[in-house]
């Protein structure tokens, strides 16, 4: 027998206190382990998921002459050729040292057509967008598309607006510069200048506009989760030294904002349930020492010393906080292994075994135990024995 | 020899603005080798005397030395080692602890000391033994009757071979009969050397004794040496 099978075995005659103990513990760190664990892992997906989710670089020409706005941002006028981008240029883009980052690039060139729709109807100004609809579909995921996508070069989309204003429906045959389109499909409304435009396959437009090889601009959406963007709009800005390459920092700011707010909201939750487990097991440690007033005053009445005292009771609650961190971390790490999939909406989710997180969650279960249980211990220590017995 | 010397003993307690003296004036020899019974009505003061020379209670004024140890000198912590290693206490409600078996409450004196395992082993059964409680070994202490658990608390007692027994109302537990069997092992521990000090109130237990001490409001009325 030594000092610490007497708390051992205390532990095992109260099973039912030790049981709670365990239980609040076990709860506090598994809750800890898994609003960690989950933050962590959606808040990875939902970078992803918000980086592929519209670009945030755009890459324009340099130029100082009038601009026109596209999706909130300046650019330059359409119209000025002197400093314009090749669309060999923007194949530079995929040779940046992040290009792992780089999502996708959609280059487009856009330019003023005249449109009519049937053999009489009148001429009509219209604006155009040459893209490349693979990477276009990719970067504006919220599209929606009623009819289906273009399958040639001789199929276009159109924005609602345009569809409105030419009174077009979907399959209706268009004159673009007297060159005959067939609307394949029209975008549902989305409250940007895509309404007012017609968009077509790159290199038809760039025939259309006698442009070949030109684009007006690319969009670029990079994965920011793990670099910053300004990082990449600089290695851009080096393979494209004709180019202004800007990042739409309010985006990226905002994105950032959100993903560190569900961040410190794990960590304020998980802080406020330690925090009361150290409470509840500090309540039940003081009790169980009142409780045992008079067993204490027996060891100390036999010999044992004020430290001996304290080392069995802090005993009891170092076995209690280890096996609740160590549980509590398994549970926490198992339960986020089935859940992480089903809140970040992918199944290729892998939460391994995180050491760091592992070796933390015991640190932090043994220090609310040693939190919670020096003054208890402290006290039973200070038991005088002959007010504990009263017999003598 | 003397064992023990308790000289101008005073116990005065506070409780709120009153103060109550325990003790007064208490001065005492014990050889070693006796075995003497301090007697008295409840309340008298006896108790306070036994927690003193026990090294449990920190007389007011007069000193006390154990084997020419003068125990109010020593540090808490050194107060510890002391009860530890010269004195052996038992008491009317055995005080056992109740989720430990009888081995391991008769071990409990052993574990804080540097006895290796075998040895403590060995010493706890030996003293079973002695005490006539080798075969409830593993039993818990609430399986056993009044007498085997005072029992269980001598053999503690006498664990770690202290100079020492300090009984308090061993008997008071118990019925007459178990009471005299309780007296009759302490006389045994008494024959083969041990310095025994009970109290009781209870005269029947005199007769084992060497010496009875008369305690009565906190004042020493006489000592009687028996036949």
């Amino acid at each position: 027998m030594k000092l610490y099978s007497i708390s051992i075995k205390n532990l095992l005659r109260h099973k039912l206190r030790t049981f709670l103990l365990l239980f609040v513990l076990v709860l506090a760190i598994f809750t800890f382990v898994v609003l960690i664990t989950i933050s962590r892992v959606v808040n990875e997906n939902f970078a992803k998921q918000l980086d592929e989710y519209g670009a945030n670089i755009l890459v324009t020409p340099k130029s100082n002459s009038l601009s026109i706005t596209y999706g909130g941002m300046m650019i330059s006028s359409v119209e000025y050729e002197k400093n314009e981008l090749r669309e060999d240029d923007i194949l530079k883009i995929r040779t940046i040292k992040n290009r792992e980052n780089i999502s996708v690039v959609s280059p487009k060139l856009i330019g003023i057509v005249k449109v009519n729709v049937g053999s009489n109807s009148l001429m009509k100004s219209a604006i155009i967008c040459g893209v490349n609809f693979e990477s276009e579909f990719k970067l504006k995921k919220w599209w929606k598309i009623l009819g289906r996508k273009p399958s040639g070069k001789d199929e276009v989309v159109i924005g609602s607006e345009v569809a409105r204003s030419f009174n077009l429906k979907i399959g209706d045959v268009v004159n673009i510069e007297a060159q005959v389109f067939k609307v394949s499909g029209i975008l549902e409304e989305t409250g940007s200048q895509d309404d007012l435009m017609i968009f077509a396959d790159l290199r038809s437009v760039q025939d259309l506009l006698k442009k070949h090889g030109t684009i007006t601009l690319a969009e670029v959406a990079a994965l920011c989760y793990n670099c910053p963007v300004e990082e990449i709009v600089r290695q851009i800005s080096d393979v494209l030294p004709n180019a202004k390459v800007t990042a739409i920092k309010q985006l990226v700011e905002s994105r950032m904002e959100v993903m560190h707010r569900f961040g410190k909201f794990s960590f304020g939750i998980s802080g406020i349930i330690l925090l009361i487990s150290a409470l509840i097991i500090f309540t039940n440690i003081l009790a169980s020492v009142n409780e045992r007033t008079k067993e204490i005053g027996i060891l100390r009445t036999i010999g044992y010393k004020q430290n001996h005292i304290m080392r069995v009771i802090l005993t009891e609650i170092l076995v209690i906080s280890f096996v609740s961190g160590l549980l509590g971390y398994l549970l926490g790490w198992g339960v986020s292994m089935i859940v992480s999939p089903i809140l970040s909406g992918t199944t290729n989710v892998k939460v391994s075994f995180d050491w760091i997180l592992f070796i933390l969650s015991i640190f932090i279960s043994l220090g609310i135990g040693i939190i919670a249980g020096i003054y208890p211990a402290t006290k039973a220590s200070k038991i005088d024995p002959i007010v504990a017995l009263r017999a003598l | 020899m003397n064992l023990l010397e308790l000289k101008n003993v005073t116990k005065h307690y506070l409780t709120g603005s009153e103060v109550v003296k325990a003790l007064e004036d208490v001065t005492l020899e014990v050889k070693y080798g006796e075995f003497v019974v301090i007697m008295g009505p409840s309340g008298s003061g006896k108790s306070t005397l036994l927690s003193i020379i026990g090294g449990l209670n920190r007389p007011t004024s007069g000193t006390v030395v154990v084997d020419g140890i003068d125990i109010y000198s020593l540090s808490q912590e050194k107060l510890a080692d002391f009860r530890r290693e010269y004195i052996g206490f038992v008491f009317q409600s055995f005080y056992l602890i109740p989720y430990l078996t009888v081995l391991e409450n008769v071990m409990l004196p052993l574990i804080v000391t540097d006895y290796t395992k075998e040895q403590k082993i060995a010493k706890a059964k030996e003293i079973l033994e002695r005490v006539g409680l080798s075969s409830k070994m593993k039993r818990f202490p609430d399986e056993l009757s009044g007498g085997e658990q005072q029992r269980v608390a001598i053999a503690r007692a006498l664990v770690n071979e202290p100079l020492l027994i300090l009984a308090d109302e061993p008997t008071g537990n118990l019925d007459s009969l178990t009471g005299i069997e309780i007296m009759k092992l302490f006389k045994e521990l008494n024959d083969s050397g041990k310095t025994i000090i009970v109290v009781t109130h209870n005269p029947e237990n005199a007769k084992f004794a060497d010496r009875c001490v008369y305690v009565k409001d906190g004042k020493l009325l006489g000592i009687e040496v028996l036949p």
